[in-house]
């Protein structure tokens, strides 16, 4: 396995697999094609907004639609869809404009199955884009990730690299629940090692990133990047962590995490989220409650503060955690 | 009334008296406290489902409201397992896990009744999506009434619809109230309808109590879709004989409105004058129909009242397909 491409490479070559594979995969979203009735370049003008989708209107030129600024009358137009036996692909450009939308993936799509006795079936797929680190201010850079996965119905996917992002992708497609697929927008151009081939990463098995004795540091999406510098960091300082990558938040794979911190008895939570109500506290939670007696020390959360995310540069530096507070952390549970 | 046979009215009636006598027994059986939730009558307004959905088969699909008895009834949801549904019970359409607000069928093409206000709009124009990735002429239709008309989901889905040339047909049920709250404060035209003109499509406004012109009308609009024609506003005017949830008092109703209503808009009485005087159906036959209906209600209730009810292990299932 030698091939490297970018994340955004990855999604991109996950949707033409799975669009290849089975008619009834549809994308739809804003700008997945680009140039629909325009005068200029009509078809792959944009191929989203990040050029995520680029070249696939031309694979594919019925089944990526481009949609109105309209998120609830195409994101519930995908979950129709995909109750009535097509397998859509809906991209919300960004979770920040869930706002907007949110009870079409709230109460239809994540309640189908339980409020119809278990009749309905809605393999909707719903990517977006999260996290800051664009100066894109505050309705543009939120990470939300922890609020559909509040929800049950709804699976929560957060892949951090761009291995993860092809085989989640694919089988998020594949799934027949509704899923939400959280593509963070500074992980786009990660290049690493991808198969070439079609392959799925089951949902609910956690990614040990790197094996410690110390610490255990469970970090999510882009974080575990952040995460890894700390580490390497902190491994010259002869501190050795585990980095527990959950990969999928809803389902979440407890049991990798609970073993690890029965393993080393500390626990470092790297969210880049808000902290209210975050996977931060879920995990902190968790892990409070089922492995309290192997802890060492109180657990440590790293998350933004409970703020909107900044613009300018200077404080969004400050808002995003950053691999030198992950390392404050993990040295206070020593 | 040409196209329609003898069997269609027969057909016809049955529905729009199924529909009536389960709304008029759940107001009577709410009242004795068995009923659990929130339940919204759908009684007066039967030609508007019924005329719409005798032209519609089991691959056609229907996003329905709040208020979605009739639209069940009249898309053929087995009405025993909808009345234990509305009980609480594991015998009921959803095992008792949706209730009053969540009565769905999909193998009758029946997508949910709706709790959300206007949410029906973008899951009708999914369904419409898929059916023209199907290709089989299959056509949405989503009732909504005149306080979703003004819901953005609507709104934006009247577009969606067009721009894509989707086959579907916003069913606009104007019963006059949204809640408590008249069509004349929120609505600026004087007809839902003329919203269409707005996306491009076709706007047509009948009398909702006739199933005659429901009929005729839906007729038009859905054959239009079938044929790639894409969509259609069709509002039915029309009257709720109860309040907008069962326990509504109705003090915004003018005193006696329901019951002139009732006496001149009763949609079961205007359908029989028509298609008695028609000489296709007799009075007797209608009667036989009444009795055989009557006969039904009572059986759903009886069996919903002694149906038992979910267990602690039906909380945890089917949230998922797979977790």
């Amino acid at each position: 396995m030698s091939r490297k491409i970018s994340y955004k490479d990855a999604i991109n070559e996950a949707l033409s697999q799975e669009m290849e594979r089975d008619g009834s995969v549809i994308v739809l979203g804003l700008d997945v094609s680009g140039g629909s009735g325009s005068e200029g370049q009509k078809s792959d003008a944009w191929g989203g907004v990040l050029g995520v989708t680029k070249g696939l209107s031309l694979k594919y030129p019925d089944r990526i639609i481009d949609t109105p600024i309209s998120e609830s009358s195409y994101l519930g137009a995908a979950v129709g869809a995909a109750a009535c036996g097509m397998r859509p692909v809906v991209e919300l450009m960004f979770i920040d404009f869930l706002g907007v939308c949110f009870d079409q993936m709230m109460n239809q799509a994540a309640k189908f199955r339980y409020m119809f006795g278990g009749k309905a079936v809605t393999p909707v797929t719903m990517r977006t884009m999260y996290g800051g680190g664009f100066r894109a201010a505050a309705q543009h850079s939120q990470v939300l990730y922890n609020v559909p996965t509040h929800i049950p119905g709804l699976k929560v996917v957060v892949p951090s690299t761009p291995y993860d992002a092809k085989g989640l992708l694919i089988q998020s497609i594949r799934d027949n629940d509704p899923v939400v697929f959280m593509e963070h927008k500074a992980l786009y151009a990660m290049k690493g090692e991808v198969p070439e081939e079609s392959y799925t990463i089951p949902f609910g098995q956690a990614n040990v990133v790197r094996e410690g004795k110390d610490v255990t540091i469970v970090a999510i999406g882009r974080m575990v990047h952040t995460a890894g510098q700390a580490a390497a960091s902190l491994a010259k300082a002869g501190k050795e962590c585990e980095i527990i990558d959950p990969r999928t938040i809803s389902p979440i794979d407890w049991d990798t995490i609970l073993k690890s911190v029965e393993k080393t008895g500390r626990l470092v939570v790297v969210d880049e989220a808000n902290p209210r109500c975050s996977m931060a506290c879920d995990i902190s939670a968790k892990v409070a409650q089922d492995a309290f007696k192997a802890l060492k020390a109180p657990i440590r959360m790293v998350t933004a503060p409970h703020t909107p995310p900044p613009f300018s540069g200077a404080l969004e530096d400050l808002f995003i955690p950053s691999a030198a507070k992950i390392e404050a952390a993990v040295k206070a549970t020593m | 009334m040409s196209e329609l046979k003898k069997e269609d009215l027969l057909k016809a009636y049955r529905t729009m008296r199924e529909i009536r006598d389960f709304e008029e027994r759940l107001h009577k059986e709410f009242a004795t406290g068995k009923i659990p939730g929130f339940v919204h009558l759908y009684a007066g307004e039967e030609a508007v489902a019924t005329g719409v959905c005798m032209h519609l088969n089991d691959e056609d699909r229907v996003a329905s409201t709040h208020r979605g008895h009739g639209h069940c009834i009249a898309k053929g949801v087995d009405i025993l397992g909808m009345m234990a549904e509305i009980y609480g019970k594991k015998t009921g359409s959803c095992g008792g896990k949706g209730g009053s607000m969540h009565i769905a069928d999909l193998d009758k093409g029946m997508l949910g009744a709706n709790g959300i206000v206007g949410a029906g709009g973008p899951l009708a124009c999914g369904a419409a999506l898929a059916a023209k990735f199907k290709g089989k002429g299959g056509v949405a239709v989503v009732f909504f009434g005149d306080g979703a008309s003004n819901q953005g989901t609507i709104l934006e889905s009247m577009n969606l619809a067009n721009i894509w040339n989707l086959p579907v047909i916003f069913l606009a049920e104007n019963n006059g109230y949204a809640e408590s709250t008249g069509v004349k404060y929120n609505v600026p035209t004087p007809n839902i309808a003329d919203r269409a003109a707005g996306f491009n499509m076709p706007g047509v406004t009948v009398n909702g109590n006739d199933f005659f012109a429901v009929y005729e009308a839906a007729g038009e609009a859905i054959k239009r879709a079938r044929e790639g024609g894409g969509p259609t506003l069709l509002e039915c005017k029309t009257n709720r004989f109860y309040g907008h949830f069962e326990g509504d008092a109705m003090t915004y109703k003018a005193p006696g409105e329901v019951k002139q209503q009732r006496e001149e808009c009763d949609s079961l009485k205007i359908f029989a004058a028509k298609a008695t005087a028609s000489g296709l159906v007799t009075a007797a036959e209608l009667e036989a129909i009444d009795k055989e209906v009557a006969a039904l209600i009572d059986e759903a209730v009886e069996k919903a009242v002694a149906a038992p009810n979910p267990t602690e292990a039906d909380l945890l299932t089917d949230v998922y397909v797979s977790y």
